[in-house]
């Protein structure tokens, strides 16, 4: 969760109720356990730790000035930090999810890239996962076990590709720099 | 969307190779420099595969892999000599093949390059043993040389006691290690595999990649499509096409398991 928000910061300062709305907008119904409270108590943590810092909206488009939230100098390394780590076999659909989000959002990683590379990542454990699978029989105990952990991985691979669809669908036509 | 448009959009990384034409290195098995078919003209104008530099040692093992229509079949068939480049050279074990004239190419195909489709492709009205038989036949063997060969063929891959069946006595699983059978009779310079589980049910298709891992363990060079990820794991190096441009080129380890206890945390 803080990762996700100071990334959502990396784009611009904002204030709680539009990072929440960002956040309902990326994760659709997964989305709808997620409270304000939980973006503030968030926010507040990372005040705490010194990684965001309220300032004043510097125009508001309408209404009172407000206060906003934006990235320290550390909450951005951390961010590059967060965006740069491979996230493991393990981790989840969601988080991966966000992670790409958040990097288009922010500019700050292309998601193409972050896809990419976790690509290679879960062919290179399918592989060696695929292997044993192919030296067990499907039946035995361990067979079975390799059989599902073979079958997750293929699944990831998939949704990976429909991540790569939809995130080369929406980059810039400009894409690559113009050099090549 | 133009062409390079689309390259820039694919991250184009190519293929480590160098650019230009010459005898390809020792070692490599099949080279394609430049490599690239088109279809249609002016605005409906396509490129199935579009510049495509590979290097294939002898040996390895190589599966191709992308979503439909992303060029892996075409391009299989460009190395194999089945089709025909607009532009670009294909080498097979030192000896550019695109430019033969046809007989030429077709002796080629049938000695130097095994092929193994998706739907098998064997003949209907011919045994098992005759059909796997008969490319050796063609490339010169004599009908006794050809029978002996094709019925250590079939043992290999676990079929001797079906070697007079017909195709349509066998199970898809049986017939595709058959085509296998066949594709290997001429003890061809590489093996090019089409989709060759995409109509197997999973135990079929893990016959099929035993056979394979088998082919390997004996320095065979094989190229596969495949839009299958647990198949495509199971090669050396897996090259990722879109739109007919290589996205991406990796090597996976072939040590089985080795890292993979640190799937699992033991933490309580």
């Amino acid at each position: 969760m803080q990762d996700v928000v100071l990334a959502l910061l990396a784009k611009e300062p904002s204030h709680g109720y539009d990072l929440r709305r960002r956040l309902a907008a990326a994760l659709g119904p997964l989305g709808e356990a997620l409270n304000a409270g939980q973006i503030y108590v968030t926010l507040t943590r990372l005040e705490k730790t010194g990684l965001v810092v309220q300032e004043r909206e510097d125009a508001p488009v309408r209404g009172p000035r407000r206060k906003v939230y934006a990235l320290t100098a550390s909450g951005q390394q951390r961010v590059a930090a967060w965006l740069a780590e491979t996230t493991g076999p393990r981790a989840d659909v969601a988080e991966f999810h966000l992670k790409l989000v958040a990097a288009a959002e922010s500019g700050l990683a292309d998601p193409l890239a972050l896809a990419d590379a976790r690509r290679r990542e879960l062919m290179r454990r399918l592989a060696e996962v695929q292997h044993a699978a192919l030296a067990h029989d499907v039946n035995t105990e361990a067979g079975l076990l390799l059989e599902g952990i073979a079958l997750r991985l293929q699944a990831d691979l998939r949704w990976l590709d429909a991540c790569e669809r939809t995130w080369s669908a929406r980059a810039p036509g400009g894409r690559g720099g113009g050099n090549g | 969307m133009t062409r390079d448009g689309r390259r820039l959009r694919g991250r184009s990384r190519r293929t480590g190779t160098p650019r230009g034409s010459g005898a390809q290195p020792a070692g490599t098995a099949l080279r394609a420099v430049g490599l690239t078919r088109s279809y249609g003209r002016g605005e409906s104008l396509l490129w199935a595969v579009d510049r495509v530099d590979l290097d294939v040692p002898a040996g390895q093992t190589l599966a191709v892999t992308g979503p439909s229509g992303c060029g892996k079949s075409t391009l299989l068939q460009l190395l194999g000599g089945l089709d025909r480049p607009t532009e670009g050279e294909v080498w097979l074990g030192g000896r550019r093949i695109d430019h033969l004239g046809e007989r030429a190419l077709a002796g080629l195909r049938c000695r130097s390059v095994g092929f193994v489709f998706q739907s098998f492709h064997l003949m209907d009205e011919l045994t098992a043993a005759e059909n796997v038989e008969l490319p050796a036949l063609l490339a010169g063997s004599s009908p006794r040389a050809a029978r002996r060969r094709a019925a250590g063929l079939l043992d290999r891959v676990g079929l001797a006691d079906r070697a007079r069946h017909l195709p349509s006595e066998l199970s898809g699983g049986q017939r595709q290690r058959v085509a296998i059978a066949r594709a290997l009779v001429n003890e061809p310079l590489v093996v090019l595999a089409d989709e060759p589980t995409g109509n197997l049910d999973s135990a079929a298709t893990r016959d099929i990649l035993h056979l394979f891992d088998e082919l390997r363990a004996a320095g065979q060079t094989l190229v596969m499509a495949t839009h299958d990820e647990r198949v495509a794991a199971t090669a050396d190096r897996v090259v990722s096409l879109r739109d007919g441009v290589p996205v991406d080129d990796t090597r996976l380890a072939d040590d089985a398991g080795a890292g993979l206890g640190a799937l699992l945390s033991w933490e309580d």
